[in-house]
């Protein structure tokens, strides 16, 4: 079952960056580990995180398998109005898992 | 059974046996370096990357290479005209070198991430941000890592 | 009834203290910190009905605020860590299947079930029930083993603060299990990192739930008497 995590804050002030801390439970096989017997054990890694706030994309990245298990991915973005913030991770054999997360602009 | 190839690479103690066959290439170095290169060739499309406006905090000696916090800020009024694009973080050492690109733009309104990512060796972490105006500006860390005392799997 | 080399109250340091800043800002941060969804996991296998008993571990416990800092605790004649048991009430109380060691349902109702104890003193008696148990790991903890001829004293109670290959070696303290150990990039018991050192000195392991295994961890425990437990600590 997939597992996301996202601190974001529920309210900020107009024109206030807000920061956002995400959280993935996923291993990211990195696809250069080998078994005691040698074989190379098949890469399985999360590839894209995509914020969009009303629809308009905000923040993106793309990973690698450099980055650690249970990627921790933290960036800002300015509150410009009250709406929804929407998280999608893709990755390997067909990850995809959304959230989203409810914001008050005042 | 364990051939002598993997016998030797086993033995010395290397991380992953994976990467333990792959570091027997003599020319391991000139080729993780070469990609480097290429890697960051890809990003700039060959254009200058002067050192400066970016802040790279990585721990200089890691607990753990398996999870490293990481964090990029680069300084930028973070308006329409003037912007950080993209900020992107290599390693010299690892098998390949990309560890994320992060888009950013106006909206962000500071140039500023923060992630954990697996450093494999003793070796620089380098930071590109691309800006609105075209230029690309770095910062570099050296970072220092180590086997973990007391591993799960023998050597053997 | 400290012996010769074992470390008094005012100068336990937990293996907190020789980490990083930023692997210490780690196990600081409840909100996104590496074992978060391990708690998760624990807090719903806390409440889910479970076994032929149709019974859930909320239908019979309340808090189990200042459990984890009294285990392991000593019934029916040997010494039981908090994952066994865990398993005891599976079995007995809800009649299900056993977990398996370093599972991960067992290690996250552990790590959710040890969490409510964090900040709190450990505290093991050394009485008459427990002292044969006390000694056992005592002298297990003393005595050298393995390839390398090593005992845990002569590493945690002679040179704790010096480095071995790189790593500064801690006080040895189980202040934080389970812990998310970064090289296993997961959450993991007390036993699972005792068997990496008897691995890393090149002893014989014995097996998950050995009762050699569980009054070493009882002496560990008392040896730490005194300092906060930090479960789910997060360690290199």
């Amino acid at each position: 079952m997939a597992r996301v995590v996202i601190n974001a804050p529920k309210s900020a002030k107009r024109g206030e960056v807000i920061e956002i801390k995400t959280l993935a439970g996923h291993a990211m096989e990195t696809g250069f580990r080998r078994t005691q017997t040698g074989e190379l054990i098949a890469r399985d890694i999360i590839t894209q995180l995509v914020c969009t706030y009303n629809g308009v994309e905000v923040f993106r990245a793309e990973l690698h398998p450099a980055m650690a298990a249970n990627p921790l991915i933290a960036f800002t973005t300015v509150a410009t109005e009250s709406g929804t913030l929407e998280f999608k991770w893709t990755g390997d054999n067909g990850y995809a898992v959304t959230q989203s997360a409810p914001i008050t602009v005042v | 059974m364990t051939s002598r190839r993997q016998f030797l690479a086993l033995a010395c103690g290397a991380l992953a046996a994976g990467q333990a066959a792959a570091q027997l290439d003599p020319n391991i170095q000139a080729r993780r370096a070469a990609a480097l290169e290429s890697a960051v060739r890809k990003v700039t499309g060959g254009k200058p990357v002067r050192a400066g406006k970016v802040k790279l905090e990585v721990p200089p000696l890691v607990d753990n290479g398996n999870t490293v916090p990481l964090s990029v800020s680069v300084d930028s009024p973070m308006t329409s005209a003037d912007h950080v694009k993209a900020i992107h973080v290599f390693t010299e050492k690892n098998p390949q070198p990309y560890v994320v690109s992060a888009f950013l733009g106006p909206r962000a309104g500071r140039a500023s991430i923060t992630t954990r990512a697996r450093i494999a060796d003793t070796g620089k972490v380098m930071a590109i941000a691309q800006l609105s105006d075209g230029s690309f500006w770095s910062d570099t860390v050296s970072v220092v890592v180590t086997l973990s005392a007391c591993l799960e799997d023998g050597l053997i | 009834m400290l012996s010769a080399g074992e470390i008094p109250l005012a100068e336990r340091r937990s293996g907190y203290e020789f980490m990083s800043r930023e692997t210490r800002a780690m196990q600081d941060d409840e909100a996104t910190g590496p074992a978060l969804f391990s708690l998760f996991d624990g807090e719903a296998l806390w409440n889910r009905k479970a076994g032929q008993a149709g019974v859930a571990c909320a239908s019979c416990h309340g808090s189990m605020k200042g459990v984890a800092v009294r285990y392991p605790k000593v019934e029916s004649g040997r010494a039981v860590n908090l994952e066994q048991q865990i398993n005891v009430c599976r079995t007995a109380r809800q009649n299900a299947p056993p977990w398996a060691y370093e599972s991960r349902e067992l290690l996250a109702l552990t790590a959710y079930v040890a969490r409510e104890s964090r900040g709190m003193p450990i505290g093991i008696e050394w009485n008459g029930a427990t002292a044969p148990f006390l000694a056992a790991g005592r002298e297990a903890f003393n005595r050298r083993q393995g390839q390398l001829n090593l005992s845990c004293a002569q590493c945690h109670d002679d040179n704790w603060g010096r480095r071995l290959a790189g790593s500064v070696i801690p006080q040895a303290h189980p202040t934080g299990y389970p812990i998310y150990r970064l090289e296993w990039e997961a959450l993991g018991s007390l036993q699972r990192r005792l068997r990496n050192c008897l691995t890393g000195i090149r002893a014989e392991t014995p097996p998950y739930g050995a009762s050699a295994l569980v009054d070493l961890e009882l002496f560990l425990m008392w040896r730490a008497n005194g300092m906060r437990l930090e479960t789910p600590a997060v360690r290199p």
